[in-house]
């Protein structure tokens, strides 16, 4: 069985549901972040996937901008978790409705 | 004098727009005015009225000859080749007209002086019968239907306030409110009429139409259906079965006002127009033969219910609608100058009886049961004479007026012969014979039971003031001459000759005999009518008069038997024996009661079905209501997405981006 491109696009789609539906049903903000992350995991395949199928290097690079960008959104985001664990001490999403009043 | 009466078309606008500036004046600034200023300004703007009329009346008999006069203050309104103009005509019929009319209401005036004297609405009840005055005169000297039908609305207006003139006391604001209802009927087919006209037509001035009615296809039925929706009009404002039923009620009015609108003025509205469009309604005979079967009809049923009445005033109030009847039948004869002649003399003597009757209330101080009346010729002299003179003229007994306008009905109605049913003028002759006698009956009856006998009551009767008694004597002495002029046939000749030799002792241009017929039938004139007259000799007319005269004599003698004195038990008994017929005639036939199950309430129920549908739950619940509700629910629903959990939100976009995926896709 040869590994085609139709195979790295199917396991990038199967991580990117996954992680969309941690992002939606996991309540941990910490496993919101990890689960975005793996979105983020997902679109790097692809993008390497057709980069190698098409034989360029653009795609490759754009992964690396990708991976840059998500270790700047990490950082951002775990310290927002910790600023709102500070104050809420929790990181429970559901607890983080008292910005809309 | 020639000079003035030459000019007199010009002023002819005055005659209507004189009771206007006293209902004006009055209307606004009455309350501040004394009651002196009020009752002169009044009676003085109907007596110049009056004596204009008189002007004109002379202008179209002297110098007119006849000839229609017309006063134009322009064009009222023009939509394209629909116009109406402000044209106040004045011809042989609308001259009489404007007579009877201005000098009944002056007399009326003056009367109403006493009679209203110190009542707190005293400013108002001058000004709304100045407005009558204007209206009514608007109706008679309009030059064309929409003219008219102004009119027509502002007496009904004025009638509707005058009835419920003391609207304080409920019972007199609904019949008030009754009277304006039932009108409204019969202006719905006045009114269609006229729309009919404009469209078929395309004018609606009388003389435009005396020129196209002969052109109607009159076996296409157009011109009967217009005809017949005009006379429904006539019905409403004249009292005719089926919709006289506001009359006896507006008697809780004023008395004054029962006498000058519901009897001498405005209910005979109907009969006017019916005279002022003969040409067109003499082409219609089955519409003509359903104005005379529903006058006959109205004449004997009101006269019936008229007979059993214990109400002074509703005695005279089903009177007025019998003889309205009577004048309906001339008109569906084709006998228009019969029943316009029979109009002005009614106007007088009814005038008369019905002030009559207000002075009787006013001496008794209020009390209108006959049955708590008795002996009061000796208390209310002038009163008694006055009413007796009219009520002999009433029952038809000569020399008095209504003796001749009746016998000239009654011995039309006999030779007239309508090419559509033949037959019919049998009947409507019998009813009216019938009727002839019911009435002397049952005035007499009214007068033996008021006058004569013992007082019943508990009151202190007065005779009433000069300023009463005086329009009462006027009134009696004028329906005693006026039947001479519009003597029958077989008398005419004898009566001119003399008439004419006896003023030319005097004068050397004696003048021409005053003859009613002949005066007035150039506003008859009807192209393309078979309407015919059987001819008959002198003799079997004179047999036919004095036959009416033992008719009357009958009534006459039949009411002195059974009521003279108050002391026969023979009425008691005879109510006893008829006993179903009796009580039926009391209730007036259950009339308003049959109305009030078949029209009223089904009227009510519908209305309150379609109050609760349509407006309640259509338009205030589903349309005004519905779309707050809707904004509501929605908004009710919506806020839900609306929650701030960036999740769900997320979750929304990702279904949407998964749409828009597959959808690409598919694509």
């Amino acid at each position: 069985m040869t590994v085609g491109v139709g195979h790295y696009l199917a396991l990038a789609a199967l991580l990117f549901c996954i992680g969309a539906f941690g992002v939606v049903l996991r309540r941990n903000f910490l496993a919101v972040l990890m689960s975005l992350e793996i979105m983020l995991n997902s679109a790097n395949i692809v993008f390497v996937a057709f980069a190698r199928q098409a034989g360029g290097h653009a795609g490759q690079v754009i992964a690396f901008f990708v991976m840059a960008l998500a270790a700047a959104e990490v950082a951002t985001g775990l310290a927002l978790a910790i600023a709102w664990f500070r104050v809420a001490r929790t990181v429970n999403v559901d607890e983080a409705g008292e910005m809309k009043h | 004098m020639m000079q003035a009466l030459s000019n007199m078309q010009n002023y002819l606008w005055l005659i209507p727009a004189l009771p206007l500036l006293g209902a004006i004046v009055n209307g606004l600034f009455g309350r501040r005015l004394s009651t002196a200023f009020v009752s002169a300004l009044a009676i003085s703007t109907v007596t110049v009225s009056s004596v204009l009329s008189v002007m004109a009346f002379f202008a179209v008999r002297l110098v007119a000859h006849g000839a229609p006069m017309v006063t134009s203050l322009g064009s009222w309104f023009a939509i394209d080749r629909y116009g109406v103009a402000m044209n106040f005509m004045v011809d042989p019929l609308s001259s009489v007209m404007i007579l009877v009319v201005t000098i009944v209401s002056t007399l009326i005036h003056i009367y109403s002086v006493g009679y209203m004297k110190g009542d707190p609405g005293y400013h108002r009840y001058f000004a709304y019968l100045n407005l009558f005055v204007f209206a009514m005169l608007v109706l008679v000297m309009g030059d064309n239907l929409v003219l008219m039908f102004v009119g027509w609305e502002g007496v009904g207006l004025c009638s509707y306030l005058l009835i419920g003139f003391w609207f304080t006391d409920e019972e007199k604001a609904i019949a008030g409110k009754k009277a304006f209802v039932v009108n409204r009927i019969g202006d719905f087919g006045f009114l269609l009429g006229i729309i009919l006209l404009f469209h078929y037509a395309g004018t609606v001035d009388f003389a435009g139409l005396r020129e196209v009615a002969p052109h109607f296809d009159v076996a296409a039925g157009t011109l009967t259906v217009i005809t017949l929706l005009l006379f429904l009009g006539a019905c409403g404002k004249s009292a005719q079965i089926p919709l006289y039923v506001w009359l006896p009620d507006a008697m809780a009015g004023p008395t004054p006002v029962s006498a000058l609108i519901h009897a001498a003025t405005m209910v005979t509205a109907g009969v006017y127009m019916v005279c002022r469009l003969s040409f067109m309604f003499a082409l219609a005979p089955v519409t003509m033969g359903v104005i005379a079967g529903i006058g006959t009809l109205t004449a004997l049923f009101a006269a019936t219910i008229g007979l059993a009445q214990n109400d002074i005033k509703k005695v005279l109030a089903y009177s007025t609608v019998s003889q309205l009847g009577y004048m309906f039948a001339a008109a569906g004869v084709a006998a228009f100058s019969a029943g316009m002649f029979h109009l002005v003399t009614h106007a007088f003597f009814k005038a008369c009886l019905f002030m009559c009757a207000g002075s009787v209330i006013h001496a008794l101080s209020g009390e209108q049961d006959i049955g708590k009346m008795g002996g009061l010729s000796a208390k209310l002299p002038d009163t008694r004479f006055t009413f007796l003179v009219s009520t002999i003229a009433i029952a038809g007994f000569p020399p008095l007026s209504g003796f001749f306008s009746k016998d000239e009905i009654l011995w039309l109605a006999f030779t007239s012969r309508n090419p559509a049913i033949p037959g019919l003028n049998y009947a409507v002759w019998a009813g009216l014979a019938i009727t002839a006698f019911l009435t002397a009956l049952y005035m007499f009856r009214l007068y033996y039971m008021v006058f004569t006998g013992g007082y019943a009551g508990h009151a202190h009767p007065h005779e009433s003031p000069k300023v009463m008694t005086w329009p009462l004597v006027i009134l009696a002495a004028v329906t005693m001459v006026l039947g001479f002029i519009g003597l029958p046939a077989w008398l005419e000749h004898p009566v001119e000759k003399a008439f004419v030799a006896v003023h030319g002792l005097f004068s050397k241009a004696p003048w021409s005999y005053p003859n009613f017929g002949h005066f007035i039938s150039s506003s008859f004139y009807a192209q393309g009518s078979n309407f015919g007259f059987a001819e008959f000799s002198h003799a079997a007319e004179i047999g036919f008069t004095l036959f009416s005269i033992g008719i009357a004599v009958a009534g006459w003698y039949t009411a002195k038997r059974l009521y003279a004195g108050r002391t026969s038990a023979v009425p008691e008994r005879l109510a006893e024996r008829a006993g179903g017929l009796y009580r039926g005639a009391v209730a007036k036939w259950y009339v308003d009661e049959i109305y009030d199950a078949i029209i009223v309430k089904p009227f009510w129920a519908v209305s309150r079905a379609l109050h609760q549908l349509v407006d309640v739950f259509i338009i205030d619940t589903l349309m005004v209501n519905g779309p707050a509700y809707i904004a509501q629910g929605t908004g009710y629903v919506l806020k839900f997405w609306q929650n701030g959990n960036v999740q769900r939100y997320l979750a929304a976009i990702l279904v949407g981006a998964g749409v828009v995926v597959y959808v690409l896709l598919k694509g």
